[in-house]
């Protein structure tokens, strides 16, 4: 017999450039802010699961949050990192083990794109000695063959990018909060063809902590919780196209993105055409539009005029990252799934403030991807 | 000409005047991998053949590398763009490589390209490094030239 789960606790540290401030710091922050929102104390918290890439070790946390014991566990899953502590923590109440914990994400990366090493990867050194360790080449490629496969225009590359710093305006704990025109974008230096430096996120810092009960013990915590319905994490098939491939199959297979949105959704009992509001990974702004088809959320080619009717805005019919995405947030590895789930419980409660969506949503969609192709999705309902 | 080296062994066939992609093919289920590698990634085997790969294929994809990457690329100081694509082998495999092409305006999916070994750089003892790239073939170019034995 299982247990449904419940988000009952909320905190994040601002996304951004914090000089002085440490990554461990902005992971007490938002520790100490789910806490709170959640109205429990540290050694009420019986597990915890945690990651980052550049910030130093989530379990040692607790020499701040206080020597308690607890089972603290330690997630490194590349750009799915929040994603897998959240999905471990899921299954751990989901099994009966313990009835609360936290999950937590944080990083704090230096400027530029980050410096992938292929042999961690089990790539020879000469694929990065070459100049093809490169995630944005990944993406360009992806996106340059799916636009002539399935009709997406340059000019749509550059309205989800327009979007997303739209969005970040209205969101007080986001990196890049001025809104930038679609010629802005269209216009600024050209990173990897067709992409420019506008639409693509930028590696950043911040945090981001959950807590999570079994459903039924809700209330106790909050009178508004959110259930975490379904948390699914998947890596690569053979034939499907992913990041830091030497060499592919001819025979595609679908994507880790696919696989996981469909899990997802069986675990829910619910269909894409349920979802309210999504936030998807858009490492840069091909991405958002291939995420929307591979999630399920619309057939593909269905962008283009989805996107230029101004469905993924905040009042369309499908908003698509409210919170402004990677795009305006930037990517701090370990926290970003983590954001992704933040946003959602803000918006099923109501609290989004000026990027709320309207209509009380009630059913929200998140979806993480990443290195070397691995994507976990959740499906969460208030 | 003779001291050029390449980037990596194992990669592809050096010294020689056709050079070939090395990967290898499963004994079991025939799926290519480029580079070679020890088992197969789609039925799990580990009975894995060397195999040279053919010198021509088709343009899947491309991009065009705008700024230096960081460690451990070691292209030239003064950075130059540079192509990078995948490209559809006869032997049943896509590889990803560099290509001699940096204009994205010059290059189209579906375009016929061909396999060369190109200079790189030069090492720390000052040996000239080359690497493999796929150039687009001549019969894409109009009026270029049949590439010299």
């Amino acid at each position: 017999m299982t247990v449904d789960v419940a988000i009952v606790g909320i905190g994040m540290h601002p996304f951004g450039r914090h000089d002085g401030v440490s990554a461990r710091q902005q992971a007490l922050h938002a520790v100490r802010a789910a806490l709170s929102d959640a109205g429990v104390g540290w050694p009420d918290v019986q597990f915890a699961f945690g990651g980052s890439r550049d910030g130093g070790d989530a379990d040692t946390l607790v020499s701040e949050l206080g020597l308690t014991g607890l089972p603290f566990v330690n997630v490194w899953n590349g750009c799915a990192t929040g994603g897998s502590a959240l999905t471990t923590a899921d299954v751990t109440i989901r099994s009966g083990a313990f009835d609360l914990g936290v999950a937590v994400g944080f990083d704090k990366h230096p400027k530029g794109a980050f410096d992938a090493d292929p042999e961690t990867m089990g790539i020879g050194r000469w694929y990065g000695e070459v100049g093809m360790m490169v995630t944005t080449q990944f993406f360009a490629m992806k996106i340059q063959r799916y636009m002539r496969e399935h009709g997406i225009s340059t000019a749509t590359l550059a309205r989800v990018a327009a979007k997303a710093y739209r969005n970040g305006s209205l969101n007080p704990n986001a990196w890049r909060r001025t809104p930038l025109s679609e010629d802005e974008v269209a216009a600024s230096r050209m990173i990897s063809h067709p992409l420019t430096q506008y639409m693509f996120c930028s590696p950043g810092e911040g945090a981001v902590a959950l807590v999570l009960c079994r459903a039924d013990r809700a209330r106790r915590y909050t009178d508004r919780p959110v259930h975490l319905k379904a948390a699914a994490l998947r890596s690569r098939r053979f034939g499907s196209f992913e990041v830091f491939a030497p060499s592919l199959a001819v025979e595609r297979a679908d994507s880790p993105t696919v696989d996981a949105a469909r899990a997802a959704f069986e675990q829910a009992g619910i269909g894409p055409d349920d979802v309210d509001v999504a936030q998807i990974q858009d490492t840069e702004s091909g991405a958002e539009i291939m995420h929307m088809a591979e999630t399920g959320l619309c057939e593909h080619g269905e962008q283009e005029g989805l996107i230029r009717a101004g469905s993924t805005e905040i009042r369309g019919s499908l908003p698509v990252n409210t919170d402004g995405g990677c795009l305006a947030n930037g990517e701090p590895i370990g926290a970003s799934g983590l954001r992704q789930v933040y946003e959602s419980v803000l918006q099923l409660r109501g609290d989004a403030g000026a990027r709320q969506v309207p209509g009380k949503p009630t059913t929200a969609f998140t979806h993480v991807y990443g290195a070397p192709g691995i994507s976990a999705c959740t499906v969460l309902a208030r | 000409m003779t001291t050029a080296v390449p980037l990596a062994e194992g990669l592809f066939t050096w010294p020689s005047a056709h050079p070939a992609l090395l990967g290898s093919s499963c004994r079991q289920c025939g799926t290519t991998t480029f580079p070679a590698q020890g088992s197969c990634p789609r039925c799990t085997a580990e009975d894995m053949a060397p195999r040279e790969l053919g010198r021509t294929g088709t343009l899947w994809s491309f991009t065009v590398q705008g700024f230096r990457p960081k460690d451990p690329y070691l292209g030239p100081a003064e950075f130059r763009p540079y192509g990078v694509g995948y490209v559809e082998l006869p032997d049943g495999v896509i590889v990803e490589s560099v290509l001699t092409e940096d204009d994205p305006d010059a290059l189209t999916i579906g375009m016929p390209m061909e396999l060369v070994v190109v200079p790189f750089t030069t090492d720390n003892p000052g040996r000239a490094l080359v690497t493999f790239a796929f150039r687009p073939a001549a019969a894409a170019v109009p009026g270029a030239e049949e590439p010299k034995e």
